[in-house]
């Protein structure tokens, strides 16, 4: 396990650097806007005096240094301040409405990978032919619009025209479950109810699809793009002159070594989704973080907007150290690597 | 360039993609003069005419106040098309010249400026412009920030990589035997061996610009009303769903065009010029 573990400790480092960094950004941003943070936090009506002990209160009479350490070491015991939006601690609300998000986002990277890598190797296993063809103008069309109009587009279709699939919401509404983990599918099962989960898969399927429509457009183009590249390569061409068949050279020659430099990029992507996770959600009213994040954002709500910038950019930096794990698991260069060790 | 235009010229897909942004760039240099209803791109009212379906009168429907939908698409896209060449012309000069002097000068030049690039690479775009949006006041020029904000670090990247492969070639040696200056070796050596890679990814970002501003306005933080602008329309539509369909549908079928257009163009571009990329 020891190169594994070494990818591991090192892309810890590198993502606390990371993450260090996003949090001066984010600081320096919340900072350099014009308005006063008290004045806005106290309302147009406030007295000098009571802005005054807000400064006082909230270290902006000090330097930017220190108070940026002040915010830092609130960071850091996991206090991101009380929300003046819902007036309750900005941990408290991102934890409630994180969940659903990541419930959407999980469902449809598993949209991406399970659609968009075998469609991008069968473009390949074809290069140059129809089924090419029509899989790269349809990959082009997919990450060609927004996830907002594919949301709005797949609604009209298969919730209005054909009501296939629920119009909005996570759950029928007769279902009630007790909120554990915040995600529903788990949610239910927790709480033994079937009903509760297929009506939660059910509610999920339609959202999570919209969103990974150009994830899977993504996917499968870069897919191509690595297994054309292998199909260069010399022992494909041993393969074929042994007369291999084609379909097991594909899967077993080209597709394989392909996918390590595309899941790297797939983890990359992962950022996309949750950045158009906003997007979706509110044609579905999804009461995920959109709809928090856009209020606060329209509240002009500093502390709510540091923090969910703060927790989405942790969420993606974790899924990528998860996805570099993956990668240096499946590689058999790395994992060879440790058992001659 | 003139190469350039010869490989899209004989490429079916690029054709297309170029018929399509011809289309655009047309309606929205011309949108004075091929609109139907030209006045309608401001605050007008029509209260008789509002939420029509299409029909001859009006080709792509009215909105909930009597404006002609496809008057204001055509102004849209010139709203569209210029946030991406600002974007762009902003975004890509500040990137470029990250990369390369990380790239060349390597050590703590480019220790420090590709964290940083990392840093800005590491929150998810939408929401790192959403962030400054949200910090700022919602306007296009503060727009216009918050999406330059997220370009400039993939150029940064780009030609970062490129410059690291292209330092130790020997027409950059010979540069550096014979004396020549850093600027020189930069901008006059390395720069020109990137500007394949560059153009395309800029013809494939034009398109993304305007996918991004779409997306940034209908959430309510982008282009305000009444300048007209596809996301904020399909934004304004979706609570008229599913009857008055043509209000989401048409502004997103427009998104789809110009911005497939562009992505078509990039495609072929970058199957001739760069593979890599």
């Amino acid at each position: 396990m020891n190169s594994i573990l070494s990818v591991l400790a090192r892309r810890l480092a590198t993502t606390t650097l990371v993450l260090f960094g996003v949090s001066v950004l984010i600081f320096l941003i919340a900072r350099i806007i014009p308005g006063d943070p008290a004045r806005i936090a106290l309302g147009p009506r406030a007295t000098p005096e009571q802005v005054e002990r807000m400064r006082e209160t909230l270290h902006l009479n000090e330097p930017l240094v220190t108070q940026y350490f002040y915010f830092l070491s609130d960071l850091l015991r996991g206090d991101l301040g009380i929300s003046l939006y819902t007036n309750r601690p900005v941990m408290t609300d991102i934890a409630q409405f994180l969940p659903a998000t990541l419930e959407l986002v999980l469902l449809a990277g598993i949209f991406m990978v399970a659609i968009g890598l075998p469609l991008g190797a069968l473009a390949a296993r074809h290069r140059g032919g129809w089924p090419d063809n029509i899989i790269r103008v349809l990959t082009l069309m997919t990450v060609s619009a927004p996830s907002f109009v594919w949301a709005v587009i797949l609604v009209l279709l298969f919730s209005y025209y054909l009501p296939l699939f629920p119009i909005a919401g996570r759950i029928h509404e007769t279902i009630m479950i007790p909120p554990v983990t915040g995600f529903m599918l788990i949610d239910t099962i927790l709480a033994g109810s079937w009903d509760g989960f297929w009506s939660a898969l059910h509610h999920l399927i339609l959202p999570a699809f919209a969103l990974s429509l150009s994830g899977i457009g993504q996917a499968a183009r870069l897919t191509r793009s690595n297994m054309v590249e292998v199909y260069d390569q010399p022992y494909i061409e041993m393969a074929q002159s042994y007369g291999f068949p084609e379909d097991r050279i594909a899967r077993k020659y080209a597709f394989k070594p392909s996918l390590i430099p595309s899941l790297t990029i797939i983890g990359l992507d992962f950022a996309a989704l949750l950045g158009n996770a906003f997007l979706v959600e509110t044609i579905f009213a999804w009461p995920g973080i959109s709809r928090y994040g856009v209020g606060v954002i329209l509240q002009k709500d500093l502390n709510a907007i540091v923090g969910t910038v703060m927790i989405i950019s942790a969420t993606f930096l974790i899924a990528n150290i998860i996805v570099d794990l993956l990668v240096a698991y499946i590689n058999p260069r790395i994992r060879y690597a440790e058992r001659s060790k | 360039m003139k190469r350039a235009l010869t490989i899209l010229l004989s490429n079916p897909l690029s054709v297309v993609g170029l018929t399509l942004v011809t289309f655009v760039v047309l309606t929205a240099l011309l949108a004075d003069f091929i609109s139907p209803y030209p006045e309608h791109a401001g605050a007008v009212v029509d209260f008789l005419n509002a939420n029509k379906p299409p029909s001859a009168e009006y080709w792509l429907g009215t909105d909930v106040v009597g404006r002609d939908q496809l008057s204001r698409i055509f102004y849209a896209y010139r709203v569209s098309l210029g946030l991406g060449v600002v974007v762009l012309a902003i975004a890509v000069p500040i990137g470029v010249t990250v990369g390369l002097v990380a790239g060349y000068l390597g050590g703590w030049a480019d220790y420090v400026l590709m964290r940083i690039t990392d840093v800005f690479l590491s929150i998810p775009p939408l929401v790192l412009a959403l962030a400054i949006m949200g910090l700022l006041e919602p306007t296009l020029l503060n727009g216009m920030i918050a999406v330059t904000a997220m370009w400039w670090p993939w150029y940064a990247r780009l030609v970062y990589n490129i410059t690291r492969a292209q330092k130790v070639e020997g027409y950059v040696l010979a540069a550096e035997v014979i004396g020549a200056g850093k600027l020189h070796i930069i901008f006059r050596e390395i720069l020109p061996n990137c500007m394949p890679s560059i153009i395309t990814k800029m013809t494939l970002d034009f398109g993304f610009v305007i996918l991004i501003a779409a997306s940034l306005s209908f959430l309510g933080l982008g282009v305000q009303a009444p300048t007209p602008d596809l996301g904020s329309m399909v934004s304004e539509g979706t609570r008229y769903l599913p009857d008055s369909w043509w209000l989401t549908v048409f502004p997103g079928i427009a998104i789809l065009i110009a911005v497939f257009g562009f992505n078509l163009i990039g495609d072929v571009l970058r199957e001739v010029l760069d593979p890599d990329l």
